[in-house]
C-alpha cells in the first residue's frame, strides 16, 4: 500500500509538473492573444490614420477583454445540419496543433519543455496537422462557404509547406541536427567549433563574440533568402493576409469558421494568433539566434554574457517572435489578398525554386566546410 | 498578364511594389503619433493637416458648426403670427399648427407685425424634417430659424416632435371659448342650414351656415382672400372656419357634403395639406 502510494506520488509529481507548465504556456497564449488582437487593431488603425479602440478602459486596453467576455458568455450553438462530432472537435484540434508546437520550443538555455532530437520534424508535422482541423471545421459545418474555405486552406497550406520545409531544411543541413535547442546553441557564444563571419574561412572567427554575428542569417548569408522564403511561406501557413483566401471575408463570409461562435470561435482565434507567434518563434530559432542576445561581447564589455540567461532567453526569443508578429500585421494591412492563381504562382514558381537553390547552397556549404 | 511579362521582370516588380507598399504603411504608422486638430472649416489650417490620425473623437470633441448651419429648427413663438406659410411650404408636412383667433390685443412681433392669433399648437416633427430650410425662408417674421444643434437623436420617436406653442391646453381651451363666444355675437341672426343641426350643440354653428349655403354665390367675394393668409382672411368674420370653406370653395360646388362634414368641427383651423 505504502509503496503503491509512493509510486502514485512519484508518478503524479511529473504529471502535475507537466500540467503546470502546459497550463502556464496555455495561459500565456491566451493573454498574448488578447494583447495581440488589441495590438493588431491599433496597428491597423494607425496605418489607416484612425485611432483604434479607445473607449473601453484606458486607451481602449480592455477592449479585447470585453470581446473575450462576450465570446465566453455566448450560447454554444451547434448548427442542426452540422456533422456534430467533427464540428465540435475541430477548433480544439486546430488549437492543439498550434499549442503542441510550443512544447519543443527552446525558450532559454535550460528552458525547453520537450528537448526532442526531432524537434524540427515534430513542429513541422504538427503545423501540417492543423490542416486536418481546418478541414474538419469546414466539412463539419455543412456550409458551402466553410467548406470552400477549408478546401482553399488545405490547398494553400500543403503547397506552402514545401517552400517552408525546404527553407527549414537549408538550416538543418548546416546545423546537422533536428534538435531546436542544438540549433540555437550553435548560434551563440556557447557554440562548439569555429564560426567565421559570413561563413567565410578567411574572415575572423566570431564564436567568442557571440551576439548578432553568430546568428545563422549572418553566419551563412544565403540563409537570409531562406529566411525570407520561410517568412512568406509561414504567412501562408497561418492563413494571414495577403494569403488569407481561406477566410476571404469578402468572398466566403469567414471561411472555415463561418458557423462557429462563442468559445469555439475564440479557440480559432487563439490558434490563429498562437500560430502567428509560433511561426515567428520558429523563424527566430532557425535563423535569428533563438534565445541568444543580439548584443556581442566587445572586449571587456561582455554584453552577450550579461544578456544571456533564462529570463533574458525568454525576453529575447519573445522579442523576436513579437517582431515577427508585428511584421505579419504590417503586411496584412499593406498588401491586398492574392488570387488563387497568384497564390500558386508565388508558391510553385517563385518560392519553391529559390528554396531548392538555398538547399543546394547549404548542402555544398555543409560538405565543404 | 503575369506570364507575358517575363519571370524576372515580374519578380522585380513584385518585390518593388511590396516594398513600396510596406514603406507607405509604415510611414502612416509613424505619423499616427500626430493627429488632426478638430478645427472648423474656416480655420486656415483646415486643409493643411495631411498627416496623422484623422478621426475626430466625436462625443468628446467636435468640429464647430458654422453659424449658417442648417440643423434643428427653432421657433421663437413670441414672434410667430400663425400665418401657416411654413406648414404650407413644407415638402414633407412636418409642421402642424393650430391657431385661435384672439379677441384681445396680442401686440406686435419684434418686427412690427400685428399678432392676431393665439398659437395653440406649433409642432415640428424633426424626424420627418428634410432640412431644406424652405419654412425659414417664407417666414414673414423670421421667427422660424434653423440652428446649429445637430446632435439631438432620441430613443423614442415621439420625442422628435418639438412643441413650440406657449399655451397650455387649459389656456388654449379658454381662448377657444372666448373666440367662439366672440364669433357667436355678430352673426347671431342665424340663417339655419339643415345640415348644421347636429353640430349646433358645439356652439359653433353661427357663421357656418353663411359660408356653406352661399358656397355658390360666395366665390367672387371670397376669391380675393389671399391663400397665404388664411387665418384672418375673412376679416371680421369670426373664427377660421369661413376661411376654410373659402379655400375649399371650388370643391364645395361639386362636393358640398364634404364641406358640411368639416364645418361642424368645433376645432379651430388646422392646416392639412390634402385640402389645398
Amino acid at each position: 500500500m505504502g509503496s503503491g502510494m509512493e509510486f502514485f506520488i512519484a508518478l503524479l509529481g511529473p504529471v502535475l509538473g507537466v500540467m503546470f507548465v502546459a497550463l502556464l504556456v496555455a495561459s500565456f497564449i491566451a493573454l498574448y492573444t488578447l494583447a495581440a488582437v488589441y495590438a493588431e487593431r491599433k496597428v491597423s488603425a494607425f496605418i489607416q490614420d484612425r485611432v483604434g479602440p479607445l473607449e473601453t478602459g484606458p486607451r481602449g486596453l480592455l477592449q479585447t477583454v470585453a470581446d473575450i467576455l462576450k465570446l465566453l458568455l455566448k450560447e454554444d450553438i451547434v448548427p442542426r445540419m452540422a456533422d456534430k462530432p467533427l464540428w465540435v472537435v475541430a477548433p480544439f484540434v486546430v488549437f492543439s496543433a498550434v499549442f503542441v508546437g510550443y512544447a519543443v520550443m527552446p525558450f532559454g538555455p535550460e528552458l525547453v519543455a520537450a528537448n526532442l532530437n526531432v524537434g524540427v520534424l515534430f513542429i513541422t508535422a504538427f503545423a501540417a496537422f492543423e490542416v486536418a482541423g481546418l478541414l474538419l471545421a469546414g466539412w463539419g459545418s455543412n456550409n458551402k462557404y466553410a467548406l470552400y474555405g477549408a478546401v482553399r486552406s488545405v490547398a494553400q497550406v500543403i503547397s506552402y509547406e514545401i517552400p517552408a520545409g525546404l527553407a527549414v531544411l537549408s538550416v538543418v543541413l548546416l546545423a546537422g541536427t533536428l534538435n531546436l535547442q542544438e540549433i540555437v546553441l550553435q548560434q551563440g557564444i556557447g557554440a562548439s567549433g569555429p564560426r567565421h563571419l559570413f561563413g567565410l574561412p578567411f574572415l575572423p572567427d566570431v564564436s567568442a563574440l557571440g551576439g548578432l554575428f553568430t546568428w545563422n542569417v549572418l553566419a551563412y548569408p544565403h540563409l537570409l533568402i531562406a529566411f525570407a522564403i520561410y517568412f512568406i511561406a509561414s504567412l501562408a501557413e497561418v492563413n494571414r493576409a495577403p494569403f488569407d483566401i481561406p477566410e476571404a471575408e469578402s468572398e466566403l463570409v469567414a471561411g472555415y469558421h463561418t458557423e462557429y461562435g462563442g468559445i469555439k470561435f475564440a479557440f480559432f482565434y487563439l490558434a490563429e494568433y498562437g500560430g502567428m507567434l509560433l511561426v515567428g518563434l520558429i523563424g527566430a530559432v532557425l535563423f535569428l539566434g533563438g534565445w541568444h542576445s543580439p548584443l556581442p561581447n566587445l572586449g571587456p564589455v561582455r554584453l552577450a554574457d550579461w544578456t544571456t540567461g533564462p529570463i533574458w532567453g525568454i525576453f529575447w526569443l519573445l522579442l523576436k517572435g513579437f517582431a515577427a508578429v508585428f511584421v505579419h500585421m504590417w503586411a496584412r494591412w499593406t498588401l491586398p489578398r492574392l488570387r488563387v492563381d497568384q497564390l500558386m504562382y508565388l508558391c510553385w514558381k517563385v518560392l519553391t525554386p529559390f528554396a531548392v537553390a538555398m538547399v543546394v547552397v547549404s548542402a555544398f556549404w555543409a560538405s565543404w566546410r | 498578364m503575369m506570364a507575358q511579362r517575363g519571370y524576372w521582370a515580374n519578380l522585380r516588380t513584385g518585390l518593388r511594389t511590396v516594398w513600396t507598399g510596406l514603406r507607405l504603411t509604415f510611414r502612416h504608422l509613424k505619423q499616427a503619433r500626430r493627429r488632426r486638430a478638430p478645427v472648423p472649416i474656416w480655420d486656415p489650417s483646415y486643409f493643411r493637416q495631411p498627416d496623422g490620425q484623422v478621426t475626430i473623437r466625436y462625443p468628446h470633441e467636435a468640429i464647430p458648426v458654422p453659424d449658417t448651419g442648417r440643423y434643428r429648427l427653432h421657433n421663437h413663438i413670441d414672434d410667430c403670427i400663425g400665418c401657416l406659410k411654413c406648414a404650407r411650404v413644407c415638402p414633407v408636412d412636418c409642421i402642424t399648427i393650430e391657431t385661435i383667433k384672439a379677441v384681445e390685443d396680442l401686440g406686435t412681433t419684434s418686427n412690427g407685425q400685428k399678432k392676431r392669433l393665439w398659437i395653440a399648437r406649433f409642432d415640428i416633427d424633426m424626424a420627418k424634417c428634410c432640412y431644406c430650410g424652405l419654412c425659414t425662408m417664407v417666414c414673414p417674421t423670421e421667427c422660424l430659424t434653423m440652428t446649429k444643434v445637430h446632435d439631438f437623436s432620441e430613443f423614442d420617436r415621439d420625442n422628435m416632435v418639438y412643441h413650440f406653442a406657449n399655451l397650455t391646453p387649459e389656456e388654449a381651451e379658454e381662448k377657444r371659448r372666448l373666440a367662439e363666444a366672440a364669433a357667436a355675437r355678430p352673426t347671431a341672426p342665424v340663417r339655419e342650414g339643415a345640415s348644421e343641426k347636429p353640430a349646433a350643440g358645439s356652439g359653433k354653428p353661427a357663421f357656418a351656415p353663411r359660408a356653406v349655403p352661399r358656397g355658390q354665390s360666395a366665390p367672387p367675394g371670397q376669391a380675393g382672400a389671399p391663400a397665404t393668409r388664411p387665418a384672418f382672411a375673412p376679416g371680421a368674420v369670426p373664427g377660421p372656419e369661413p376661411e376654410q370653406s373659402g379655400e375649399a370653395e371650388p370643391k364645395a360646388e361639386t362636393s358640398s357634403p364634404q364641406a358640411e362634414e368639416r364645418k361642424p368641427t368645433p376645432r379651430p383651423f388646422v392646416f392639412k395639406r390634402k385640402e389645398s
